[in-house]
Formats: structure tokens, C-alpha cells, sequence
């Protein structure tokens, strides 16, 4: 799954770093290193880091949650 | 019909092409959607793969904790497009209102929105850009290319350009655990962008990590063996440095050449727009039907003296996105003007570099919590006595209320006694910006255009 921090809005609560720690982990004080690109097995994680975000800036495309869209796009792509 | 009909059509089934496929383009694209367009939508991307983002390119990729080609940025919702991927724009027909595309294709349109953005600039010397081993970084490839050979151990990286890139990239190269040196113009890294106070503050954190940085240097030769692999690098000091691997990071060039001839105010300094995002024409009368937004916009900002900005910024390319492409389907009643503050971030040796406003109008600058020595600090810079920019180092939760300031002109220096302040921070000390006359590998926010308070044109000078 496809996933995105705002880091203009990120604070460095760390509190992704804790709750999916495979995709997001703290570099240094403050600065928020992530894989855009997270594994399926990873959804719970992300998706409860992302809600737990006090600041909100995980954005996450979330396959099941919304079907079909990604597909459906590149169903167009030439 | 009315007016007011024409929009309804528009909305209806008018049709919007975009040209650009990167974070602007995107964001762009469901803004249109998620407001109720429901005509035909084009996305045009010279790059064959999907929007996809940047920033991790230096930094989690560079260190191997990220893919190169699994970086594509996340999709709010079904966009119903059609995309031309791999086929840059080669032209625009304003009167007639289409798009040419490189393979010779042509696309109409009603609504039109350039996002092209910027590309790396390349090494001045095209032989010497050929070698093996001589890289840029701005595309997914570029990245994909460099951590292979990040990968492969290099004897010593040379990063020429100690802008934010070029700096990331000799961050990722140390953590890596290979030798860096860097190569600087001006008398610091990041000098362009935030001064020289806080320069030497970046020169002192590079040379702990163990980066050889080299400031008031330039490469002025890459060499390479017969087999065409880059061998070493002659410096402006008459040194030369055996290296294998060279990453030019002198900064970037707007993506406006398509557009040569097409009647629109197009140039090297990017597209001009009013601050509705609708572009200007050579004449410099403004568009009613082609939109700017991202990298490749000047546009005025009421907040700073109404002056042209272009802004190499992630968030101004997605809020100016946003903005243009509500205007594009709106009554100019409705629409919405940029007003967005600059920000920006860079992750480099394990710290948080971000900032708001901007830096480089600032004429002083006092550090107004922690301490320049121990790197934790928040910087304010003033211009006519009044708060204009911030930037913390590993102090991000100082910037939110350094916004509000900037936002309402708050006096500089600050009047409040705040809270953390050393005695080195006490009084304001010229920021210390380059001579704007000197090239550079140029601040990442240029200012340009006119002041209607003091009917000055300050130019963006030429670079590189």
C-alpha cells in the first residue's frame, strides 16, 4: 500500500515510529524516515499509525478500503 | 448563454488537460474531481511511470530503506483520466487551444494546467556529464542509479553543490560509511537558502559526520581513464581529488522550453501567474484558461510585498495545485488566491532542518530558543522590522507559532522575552546572505518581480 507523511505538518510525536515500526522510524531527534511503499501485511499497523498521527500527516491509499480505485487507473494508463 | 451557463458546461463536460504527471499534476487531478468536475481529464508526464514522489529519493532511498520504484504517490480517489505517460509536451497552440505532444499527437482542450516543474541541472561540460559515475538526482531513475552505485562502495563520493540535495546526499553517503567530499561555491552549505549564520551552523554539522567540505571551492574539470569512467575531479584551488563517483546537485532549471513560442510569459525563471494561479501571457496580460501551479510558478504573495515567488517547495505544490484547479472550474467570485506560507523540510546527519516564511528576504537574523552551538535552535529573520522567516534545527514545535508571526507582520526583533534563549542569541546579527551578483547553486526561494510599495524590480540574478 501507497502511503505519504506531510512533513511540513510532522512534529516528531514518533507515535507511527511506535505503531508500525517496519514502515516509520525516528532519524535522530525529530526527523521521520518512512517507506512509501508498505507491505500488505503491514495495513493494521499503518492504518492505526495513521489515525494516531496527533498531527495528521500520514496519508494512506488504502487498496480495501476504497476498491478497485488504484486499478481503475491504471486500467487507463497507455 | 450566460456565463454562468459556459461554467456549467465546463463542469459538465468540458475538457481539462494537465500537463505535468508528478505531486502537482496529481493533486491537481482530484482537487478537479473530488469538486464536481466531470468532463474529460488528461494528464500528460514526460516520465513513463506514475506520480510518484520525491523527497525519500535522498534520503530513504539513498540509504537502501526504501525502493527507488516504489515511491508512487498514494491516490485519494478514482480519477476517471486519461494518461499519456512517457510523451513529454512539445507545444502549445493558445489560440486554438491544444497541446503538442512529442510523438506528434495532439490533445484540445477548454481548461489548461501547467505543472511541469523543474529538472536537475546538469553538469555544464556534456562530455564530462557522460562519464561513468558522474550522476544528478531528481528523477526516481537518477535515484535508482545512484544507490546502485552507492551500493557498490565507491572509493570516495565527490557532491558538488552544498544546496539541500547536495547536502542529503552527503548525509546518506556517511551514514553509508563512504568517504564524502564536498564541493561548495559559496563560504557555506545552505548559505543560499538561509544565510551565512546558520550556514556555518550545517558546515559544522557536515565536517562532525565526517564530511571533507571544502567551501569557496569550485570543480572546474571531471576526468576521466580511457575506458570513460570518472577518475578525479580538478578543483578551482589547482587540487585535484581522485574520486569514482560525482553527484552534481547545483540546482535545477524550470521546465519551460515547450513552451518557447507559444505566446506565453514562459522563461528560465518558470511561468508568471496572478495569485489565482492563472498564467500570464507575454504581453503580460493574465489567462482566463491556462492555470500554473508547483515548481514551475512565479506568483505574487500578498504576505510578502505582493513579490514573485517560485517556491522548489513539496507543500506549495500541493496547496498552489489545489488552489488552481479550484479556480480552473470556478466563477472568479469564487476563486481563492495563494496565500500559502512557504515551509520546508531536509533530513541531513540525523537532523530536522524546516522552515517557514522566507529566509532569504531576511536582513538579520536572531536566534530565538537553544543554541546555535549545540545545533538545537530556532532562527528568526527580520526584513524591515518584521518577522518574515524561521527555521529550527531538530525544533520543529517552534515553527507553528513563528507562522502566526510571519502571517501578522509581527515586529522584529521579537519584543517578548522567550522562553530557552541563550546569551548568544540576545541581539539580531546581519543574516549574512550571499551577494545575490555571485552564482551559487541559488536559494531554493528566489525572489522576483516588483513591490508595489516601493516600485523596485529586484531580479532573480542568473545562475550556473
Amino acid at each position: 500500500m501507497r502511503l505519504v507523511v506531510d512533513l511540513n505538518r510532522c512534529q516528531g510525536y514518533a507515535q507511527c515510529a511506535f505503531l508500525a515500526p517496519d514502515v516509520f522510524a525516528m532519524h535522530g531527534e525529530e526527523s521521520l524516515l518512512y517507506n512509501p511503499h508498505a507491505e500488505a501485511a503491514q495495513r493494521e499497523q499503518v492504518l492505526r499509525a495513521a489515525t494516531a498521527c496527533p498531527v495528521q500527516a500520514i496519508l494512506v491509499e488504502d487498496p480495501d478500503a476504497a476498491p478497485g480505485a488504484a486499478e481503475d487507473e491504471l486500467s487507463h494508463v497507455r | 448563454m450566460s456565463g454562468d451557463g459556459a461554467l456549467e458546461r465546463l463542469r459538465r463536460e468540458g475538457r481539462i488537460v494537465i500537463v505535468g504527471a508528478s505531486l502537482a499534476g496529481l493533486r491537481a487531478a482530484e482537487t478537479l474531481r473530488k469538486e464536481g468536475f466531470t468532463g474529460s481529464l488528461t494528464l500528460i508526464g514526460d516520465e513513463p511511470h506514475e506520480p510518484y514522489d520525491r523527497p525519500p529519493l535522498s534520503k530513504q532511498v539513498l540509504l537502501g530503506h526504501a525502493s527507488a520504484d516504489r515511491t508512487e504517490l498514494p491516490r485519494m480517489r478514482g480519477l476517471d483520466a486519461d494518461w499519456r505517460l512517457g510523451v513529454a509536451a512539445a507545444g502549445l497552440d493558445m489560440a486554438d487551444r491544444r497541446v503538442r505532444l512529442a510523438d506528434g499527437d495532439e490533445v484540445e482542450y477548454d481548461r489548461l494546467l501547467i505543472t511541469t516543474g523543474v529538472r536537475a541541472r546538469p553538469w555544464p561540460h556534456p562530455a564530462e556529464a557522460e562519464l561513468d559515475g558522474v550522476f544528478v538526482l531528481r528523477t526516481r531513475d537518477d535515484a535508482a542509479r545512484l544507490q546502485r552505485r552507492l551500493a557498490a562502495s565507491p572509493r570516495r563520493v565527490l557532491v558538488i553543490g552544498a544546496g539541500f540535495t547536495g547536502s542529503e546526499i552527503a548525509s546518506a553517503c556517511r551514514e553509508r560509511g563512504l568517504p564524502v567530499t564536498v564541493a561548495e561555491r559559496g563560504a557555506a552549505p545552505l548559505v543560499g537558502a538561509l544565510g551565512g549564520v546558520i550556514g556555518q551552523v550545517a558546515a559544522e554539522l557536515q565536517r562532525a559526520h565526517g564530511v571533507d567540505l571544502r567551501c569557496g571551492i569550485m570543480v572546474t574539470g571531471l576526468e576521466g581513464d580511457s575506458a570513460g569512467r570518472l577518475r578525479r575531479a580538478h578543483l578551482s584551488d589547482g587540487t585535484t581529488l581522485d574520486t569514482d563517483v560525482a553527484v552534481v546537485s547545483l540546482g535545477a532549471t524550470r521546465n519551460t522550453e515547450w513552451l518557447a513560442g507559444s505566446g506565453l510569459g514562459a522563461g528560465p525563471r518558470g511561468i508568471a501567474c496572478d495569485a489565482g494561479c492563472r498564467a500570464f501571457d507575454v504581453r503580460g496580460i493574465v489567462t482566463d484558461d491556462v492555470f500554473v501551479a508547483g515548481d514551475v510558478a512565479r506568483s505574487p504573495h500578498a504576505i510578502f510585498g505582493y513579490q514573485f515567488l517560485s517556491l522548489e517547495h513539496w507543500g506549495n505544490a500541493v496547496a498552489q495545485a489545489a488552489t488552481a484547479a479550484h479556480n480552473m472550474i470556478s466563477s472568479s467570485s469564487e476563486r481563492r488566491p495563494h496565500l500559502w506560507v512557504p515551509a520546508f523540510w531536509s533530513s541531513q546527519f540525523g537532523v530536522n532542518i524546516k522552515s517557514v516564511g522566507v529566509p532569504s528576504l531576511g536582513e538579520e537574523v536572531i536566534v530565538a530558543q537553544g543554541s546555535l552551538a549545540e545545533r538545537r535552535f530556532t532562527g528568526v529573520y527580520g526584513y524591515q522590522d518584521r518577522v518574515i522567516a524561521a527555521v529550527s534545527f531538530d525544533q520543529t514545535k517552534w515553527l507553528e507559532f513563528y507562522q502566526r508571526q510571519i502571517e501578522t507582520a509581527a515586529p522584529f526583533p521579537p519584543e517578548y522575552s522567550s522562553v530557552n534563549r541563550r546569551p548568544e542569541g540576545l541581539r539580531p546579527v546581519p543574516a549574512d546572505f550571499p551577494d545575490p551578483s555571485l552564482p551559487t547553486h541559488g536559494p531554493s526561494v528566489t525572489v522576483s518581480g516588483y513591490s508595489p510599495t516601493d516600485q523596485r524590480i529586484t531580479f532573480t540574478p542568473a545562475r550556473g
